[in-house]
């Protein structure tokens, strides 16, 4: 018989996603990340490593992005979190982002592309007028394998290009 | 206007910018499979208790044993069962599985299961395992651990290394890399409760190929198999050869009778996922008095791991070495001795561009320092060196075709200005600190590898040719069913121009079904930069067909000779008139008034055709400029030229992502990626905070430009180019690290050149002690 720890016990937890409340029940060690895909359905937040390293988890918090792999889910409620289902307007029209990432093919096989999606969306919401160095610097905290950066640092430069213009 | 040539955006995007793509995680709704692994490199299994299926359980099911066979008498064979019997040879090798509700239920239950193995030595490195004595991984099979050794001369080499004006001796050495999809492996298998037909979802590269062993696995028809690879996070090669851990899971669900799926973590996927490249390569190459490369001799081995990956074998990277390692240039001697060694390692799978680029590392080495002996210039010795007479045949027979091998080099040095570089090269010296370099880097890629390439291999299994089923349904619109797998690639856009120009309709108009064995013809996936050119070629000739029958409707409908009719922007016209009618109109017609088809015609509109061409090379060349600091050992790419061949581009753009995605896992190869073990087998790089993956910070953008061979090596014109920038850049890179150290009379061959091994390399050079 192994022992239940707290831990292990679900709690009830609301997380506000995308303007919307969603009542979940969560153990206390499960990540925002896992609850996000497993209990809320939005499997658009993608898990490359867990530990923290690669970024694809990447949701915004309050505005801010974090990891949310290395969040449990306990910890963001009462906080307003936004994934990548929630970038595209309501009638479906895409953020600037996600047209720049098409258009500038800033995604192969898309598997880090909610999380770049977030981080640039996080980044260019609170530093609009971000330098060059600093945005490279900023996007240097994912990582992508498929498409070798320069097209993703390309598509984020244009929007935020356009929205100064 | 023609498709074919223009940077559309690719018809993949939208979904999965949206988040709504489908990974093999986001399926849901099933069992957690969690693999038990071997915490030693070498050992004898005792026991093994707890709540787990072993291979016990696998036997007692008559499950098979996978068996990656070459037929060639220097290579050993071997049956791998699912799980580790007897002995493990791996850290991470998996003796045992376990099923949870969920994931967390599933790691405790991982936890409670005890594994008895009385550990052994194990053979690690290269040198390890082929020393004398060393522990055998597979002593019941072979006395020695080379798995597979091919041997080859032309007559005449030794006379010819005697007579050469300069021999130059090299060792070089590639560490062994990861892969590394950002998405890890996994699948997932539901057995229908009526019928029992199972599907299988998983990330993988090639579908029909995996429902094909693991229904001989499980002694299963194929037709009760349906394989499934949903979006895919990348692969690279890592996901070609058969995992064992998905025949287990579609063991599994027959078994239970209820969904089950494995999702890799990360740090299984860096442990017992395949790794890849570890290989080195001696070489003696004798050079006229007009620098030109005579005679070439090479000893190359590569660590193949614990065993061979299938359908591939363990012989992929030791004979793809043997048999191209000429490369780009034309010795008209040659001999090479290569061997596939095992050791108590993870496996290897090819990984994009496989041996070659080792096979560049080791050759463009070669030219660098024979340049520097014979007091030459890097670019002048290539020049007198490389391909420029077609087709050229290699001394191991093969044939490559039209290039630009010099052209692509000197549009390149002409691109980046080697003059100016050296005064500021100057400049840098006599300031010291941190010194620029430059590197060159030519080579080719064979590309397109039919069955006829597939067949010299003598695999137990030849893969090659690719099929399509084309048809136009009611609406006007194309379906195009491919054998091949693409996952990121772009190839559904792609084909949807080919087939756009053919028909005289729109991409958009253009659904492409892949990945799927119950929705697609039998053919090989994605893998060896051959999609575009035998999915692509496939393509091409159906859409002819389909055209030709379209042509034949429309002469009906409008009364005019079929020869005639031409189809563009959604219409079938005669020639030198406004007489036509619209393509859609004629796709209803094919299908709901076949009366009015001219006489003998088949109802509807469809088409298939194969593809299976013997092969054809592109060629690039690659420029890196690095600063490198003496004191710290770092290197710093500043900036990086690809001028590329690969015949026409379906579409430049994606052909560019391809290019520069491969250039940063070159980079990544030369400078920073590297798995390592102790000795005693432990894996030390299980997660990304040891195994360094580039982030944009290391990586420059990338200038590209683009000749366009058109070559009758295939249908399409596209010669493929997946691999070149994996197989260029090291090259580059670590001439580039060699260039800016070679005052200090630095000679560094070893890759990734981390900043420890730059340092070692300078404290050698200069007698410098550490410190
Ligand atoms: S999954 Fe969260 S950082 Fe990698
Ligand atoms: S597009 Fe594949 S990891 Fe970034």
């Amino acid at each position: 018989m192994t022992e239940i720890s707290p831990a292990d016990v679900a709690v009830p937890v609301v997380l506000r996603v995308n303007g919307t409340d969603h009542r979940v029940s969560a153990e206390p060690r499960r990540t925002l990340a896992d609850t996000l895909r497993e209990e809320c359905g939005l499997t658009g937040t993608h898990l490359g490593c867990e530990h923290g390293v690669c970024g694809a988890c990447t949701v915004l918090l309050d505005g801010e992005p974090v990891r949310s792999c290395l969040l449990f889910a306990v910890q963001a409620q009462g906080a307003e979190i936004r994934t990548v289902e929630g970038l595209a307007g309501d009638d479906g029209t895409l953020h600037p982002l996600q047209e720049a990432f098409w258009r500038h093919h800033g995604l192969q096989c898309g598997f880090c592309t909610p999380g770049f999606l977030m981080l640039s969306t996080g980044v260019l919401e609170t530093r609009p007028d971000i330098g060059d160095d600093e945005l490279r610097e900023a996007l240097s905290s994912n990582l992508c394998r498929c498409t070798g950066y320069q097209t993703i640092v390309e598509a984020v430069r244009s929007v935020r290009d356009a929205a100064g213009a | 206007m023609s498709w074919v040539g223009r940077s559309i955006r690719r018809v993949e995007d939208p979904t999965l910018l949206r988040g709504v793509g489908m990974f093999v995680g986001d399926i849901g709704g099933a069992a957690a499979v969690r693999f038990v692994r071997s915490p030693v490199a070498s050992g004898l299994i005792g026991a093994v208790r707890g709540p787990a299926y072993t291979i016990e359980d696998l036997d007692a099911d008559g499950v098979g044993n996978i068996e990656a066979v070459l037929h060639r008498p220097d290579y050993v064979r071997l049956a791998q069962p699912l799980l580790a019997r007897e002995r493990v040879r791996y850290v991470g090798e998996p003796v045992a599985v376990v099923v949870g509700d969920t994931a967390a239920e599933a790691e405790d239950l991982a936890e409670q299961v005890e594994l008895d193995i009385e550990p052994g030595p194990a053979a690690v490195g290269i040198d390890g395992a082929l020393a004398p004595g060393a522990p055998l991984v597979h002593p019941d099979e072979s006395d020695s651990n080379v798995m597979v050794a091919g041997e080859m001369a032309t007559p005449g080499l030794a006379e010819a290394l005697d007579r050469a004006h300069a021999v130059v001796d090299l060792e070089t050495v590639s560490g062994r890399q990861a892969a590394l999809p950002l998405e890890a492996r996994g699948s997932h298998a539901v057995t229908e409760r009526f019928g029992g037909r199972t599907t299988l979802h998983a990330s993988i590269q090639a579908p029909h190929m995996v429902r094909t062993v693991i229904c001989d696995l499980l002694g299963m028809p194929e037709a009760d198999l349906r394989v499934v690879a949903p979006d895919v996070g990348g692969a690279f090669g890592q996901k070609l050869p058969l995992a064992r851990e998905d025949a287990i899971v579609v063991w599994l669900s027959r078994r239970l009778g209820r969904p089950v799926a494995w999702i890799e973590d990360r740090s299984e996927n860096l442990m017992a996922s395949w790794h890849s490249r570890e290989q080195r390569y001696r070489l003696r190459g004798g050079f006229d008095a007009g620098a030109h490369l005579e005679a070439l001799q090479a000893d190359v081995v590569a660590n193949v791991g614990a065993w061979p990956c299938y359908p591939i074998t363990w012989g992929v990277e030791p004979l793809m070495a043997l048999a191209e390692l000429p490369g780009p240039y034309t010795p008209e001697h040659y001999g090479v001795r290569s061997r596939g060694v095992a050791s108590h390692t993870c496996p290897m799978s090819p990984y994009r561009g496989v041996s070659r680029p080792a096979i560049t590392l080791a050759l463009e080495r070669l030219m660098d320092i024979a340049a520097a002996r014979l007091g030459i210039d890097p670019v002048e010795i290539r020049r007198r060196n490389l391909q420029s007479e077609f087709p050229h045949t290699s001394p191991t027979g093969l044939r490559h075709d039209e290039g630009t091998y010099r052209e692509a080099m000197e549009m390149a040095v002409r691109h980046v200005d080697l003059g100016a570089f050296r005064s500021r090269q100057q400049t840098a010296r006599a300031a010291g600190g941190s010194q620029p370099g430059i590197g060159i880097c030519t080579f080719s890629e064979r590309t397109g590898y039919g069955t006829p390439a597939f067949a010299a291999r003598a695999m137990g299994v030849t893969p090659g040719y690719e099929n399509v089923e084309l048809s136009m349904d009611p609406s006007g619109y194309v379906t195009a069913r491919i054998g091949a797998s693409p996952h990121g690639q772009g190839l559904e856009t792609a084909l949807s121009q080919i087939v756009a120009d053919e028909v005289g309709t729109d991409p958009g108009r253009v659904r492409v079904v892949a990945s799927d064995t119950d929705r697609t013809p039998y053919g090989w996936g994605s893998f060896a930069s051959r999609a575009m050119v035998l999915a692509g070629g496939a393509t091409y000739l159906a859409a002819q067909q389909l055209a030709t029958q379209l042509g034949s409707v429309a002469a009906e409908v409008l009364e005019a000779a079929a020869d005639d009719i031409f189809l563009a922007d959604g219409r079938a016209t005669v020639a030198g008139t406004s007489v036509g009618v619209e393509i859609a109109e004629l796709a209803r017609i094919a299908h709901h008034h076949t009366q009015r088809l001219p006489d003998g015609a088949a109802p509807g509109l469809s088409a298939q055709a194969g593809y299976d061409p013997a092969g054809t090379f592109s060629n690039a060349c690659h420029v890196a400029e690095v600063e490198v600091d003496p004191d710290t050992g770092g290197v710093s790419v500043r900036r990086f030229v690809v001028v590329e061949d690969a015949g026409r581009l379906i579409n430049p753009m994606i052909a560019d992502g391809q290019i520069r995605g491969g250039v940063a896992q070159g980079i990544a190869n030369a400078l920073l990626e590297e798995v390592v073990y102790d000795e005693d087998g432990n894996i030390l790089t299980t997660s990304l905070m040891d195994y360094l993956p580039p982030t944009v910070a290391e990586i420059p953008d990338i200038e590209i430009m683009h000749l366009e061979t058109l070559s009758d090596a295939t249908v399409t014109g596209a010669k493929g180019l997946g691999e070149g920038g994996t197989i260029g850049a090291p090259a580059a890179v670590l001439n580039a690290v060699n260039d800016a150290l070679a005052h200090l009379g630095v000679e560094l061959n070893e890759m990734p050149a981390t900043p420890e091994r730059v340092r070692e390399a300078v404290r050698t050079a200069t007698g410098t002690p550490a410190g």
